[in-house]
């Protein structure tokens, strides 16, 4: 791997174990790849992805797949196909990293479908990163898909990091009975970036619950949706809270939708965007930072 | 230490405080008491430098920090629990504590801090300062957050509210430390607190009433709704 390589995979996820299975992905081709006794990575034939097979009862092994382009102009589609076998406990580590120093626009598009066997259970991380000193675009769209089979569970980390143009997310899940799906999603933009972020989740068998945490930041004049529809057809639980930080001309809009198909959905939402409380800053303050400072922390936290 | 001279504060046309004249010294304990909206908090907010008044001068030993942002003031070692603590999405204790002690501090110092007022670290360390956590919770963490911090000058606001008896009294311990090199303004119902007072500050209707030690004190409050001598009150 280059070293212009190795910095940006450094951006998005912090140490990979080489002991474990990977996939790295650069410029639109598998670089490197490591398979292990419990999972296997198979390059689909049409060469458009890979299939991640993880096998039965597979206890807390680490999957890396992370994508870096450093090519301007290019336009990467991947397929990404994750098979999880039974009572199986996986980390999935995803992670695309855009270098674009050119002029034109470098766009990643990756489709990652999960199937979870029953009583599986994947912790799935995903961090977004961009940089470029041109006018070149850096955009990136991941699908994500989850299938989520009786007892399965699985939680989601992502993180847009900084520098991503634009964005449009998909997340998309139907989950099973006694299914349990958790996505925690941060955004941060700024300049004249824009993000999308769109979620559609089916509750489709009896006891299974979804929790949505979304929170952004928007300063710049960047802007940002959030539009989020939660299907309760079940006896089922969710939750959905979306918080926006808005700053300078950040703008953002949050549409969270919450659909009762059953009389025992008990779904919920909430939603809130505005300025940083003058009460925190003022607490922050009687503890010695300035007025900038303080905002800083706060971010900081709120998008820990 | 700190003197506030004829401090007058008034908002929408209505006068909130009135020719307020005050002196805290270092190793000594001022409490403030009075009825509900008799200005208690306005007053310690004008020390924070949280609001300005109207008019009237706030002297901290000696120099005129009247004008001095909120931040210049914590730096000059004056400190503030507030009377209702403020929540953070995804602040953590840790984090509050640190930016407190101005570092990245040890588990041990956390733990030390934390312990003070009667909370075990193991269990807070890491919790987010939200509304997961009980009023009681906050407000000691409130009060941790505040005693971290070195301070010349330490303001609680109503530091007993929400907290159970049996844990308030270690909380009269800890103010009783903290006197040994710091002056204390506390605000207070409790009088518990009175006890260890060097001085008691009736408060009403934006005037000082009354000044006086603990023994006098007793005199002319009769209980925590009003100031009437000979209330028929509890
Ligand atoms: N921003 C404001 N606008 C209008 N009135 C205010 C404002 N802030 C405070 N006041 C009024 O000033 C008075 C004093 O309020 P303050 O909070 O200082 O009372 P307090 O003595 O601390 O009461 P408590 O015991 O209930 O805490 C109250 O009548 C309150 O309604
Ligand atoms: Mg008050």
């Amino acid at each position: 791997m280059s070293n212009i390589d190795q910095n940006l995979l450094n951006k998005v996820i912090e140490n990979i174990d080489y002991n474990y299975a990977y996939n790295i992905r650069s410029n639109s081709r598998s670089i490197q790849r490591k398979i292990t006794d419990n999972v296997n990575i198979v390059s689909k034939e049409d060469n458009t992805g890979i299939d991640i097979y993880v096998q039965d009862n597979t206890k807390f092994e680490y999957i890396y797949i992370p994508v870096l382009i450093t090519e301007s102009g290019l336009t990467d589609i991947v397929y990404n196909d994750f098979h999880i076998g039974k009572n199986s406990n996986v980390y999935i580590v995803a992670g695309c990293a855009i270098k674009n120093n050119g002029k034109s626009k470098s766009e990643h598009n990756g489709i990652h479908r999960f199937y979870l066997e029953e009583g599986s259970v994947v912790h799935y991380i995903e961090n977004h990163y961009a940089e470029g000193h041109n006018h070149g675009s850096k955009i990136i769209n991941p699908i994500t898909e989850v299938y989520l089979k009786k007892d399965s569970f699985m939680d989601i980390k992502s993180v847009q990091i900084k520098g991503v143009n634009y964005t449009k997310r998909i997340t998309k899940g139907i989950l099973e009975d006694n299914s349990t799906l958790e996505i925690t999603e941060k955004i941060m933009t700024d300049g004249d970036e824009k993000a999308d972020t769109i979620f559609d989740i089916k509750l489709k068998g009896i006891d299974s619950s979804c929790n949505v945490i979304s929170r952004s930041y928007a300063t710049g004049s960047s802007k940002q949706r959030f539009k989020s529809s939660i299907y309760g057809n079940n006896k089922s639980y969710a939750h959905v809270e979306c918080d926006a930080i808005l700053m300078d001309k950040g703008r953002v809009e949050a549409i969270p939708r919450i659909i009762a198909n059953d009389v025992n959905a008990n779904l919920s939402h909430e939603a809130s965007i505005g300025k940083i409380a003058k009460d925190q800053l003022i607490k922050l303050m009687t503890l010695g930072l300035t007025e900038k400072e303080a905002e800083k922390e706060i971010i900081k936290g709120f998008l820990k | 230490m700190l003197e506030l001279i004829n401090i007058n504060y008034e908002i929408d046309g209505k006068k909130i405080l009135s020719n307020i004249n005050l002196k805290i010294d270092t190793k000594k304990i001022v409490i403030i008491t009075g009825p509900n909206g008799s200005g208690k908090s306005t007053l310690s907010k004008i020390i924070m430098g949280i609001i300005l008044p109207t008019s009237g001068k706030v002297l901290f030993n000696g120099v005129d920090i009247t004008n001095y942002s909120i931040d210049k003031r914590s730096k000059l070692g004056i400190s503030y629990a507030f009377q209702t603590p403020i929540r953070f999405k995804g602040m953590t204790v840790k984090d509050i504590i640190d930016i407190s002690l101005g570092e990245n501090s040890s588990i041990n110092k956390i733990s030390d801090i934390l312990n003070e007022v009667g909370l075990n670290y193991k269990e807070y360390i890491n919790r987010e300062l939200n509304d997961r956590l009980s009023g009681g919770e906050l407000k000691r963490i409130e009060i941790a957050s505040v005693i971290a911090k070195k301070s010349n000058l330490i303001i609680l606001d109503e530091p007993e509210a929400g907290i159970d008896l049996w844990s308030f009294n270690n909380l009269i311990n800890l103010f009783i430390k903290k006197k040994n090199d710091s002056g204390l303004l506390i605000i207070s119902h409790q009088q518990k607190l009175f006890k260890i007072a060097d001085e008691i500050i009736l408060l009403d209707s934006g005037k000082i009433k009354a000044r006086e030690s603990y023994i006098d004190i007793k005199n002319i409050i009769c209980c925590n709704k009003c100031v009437n001598k000979g209330c028929n009150h509890e």
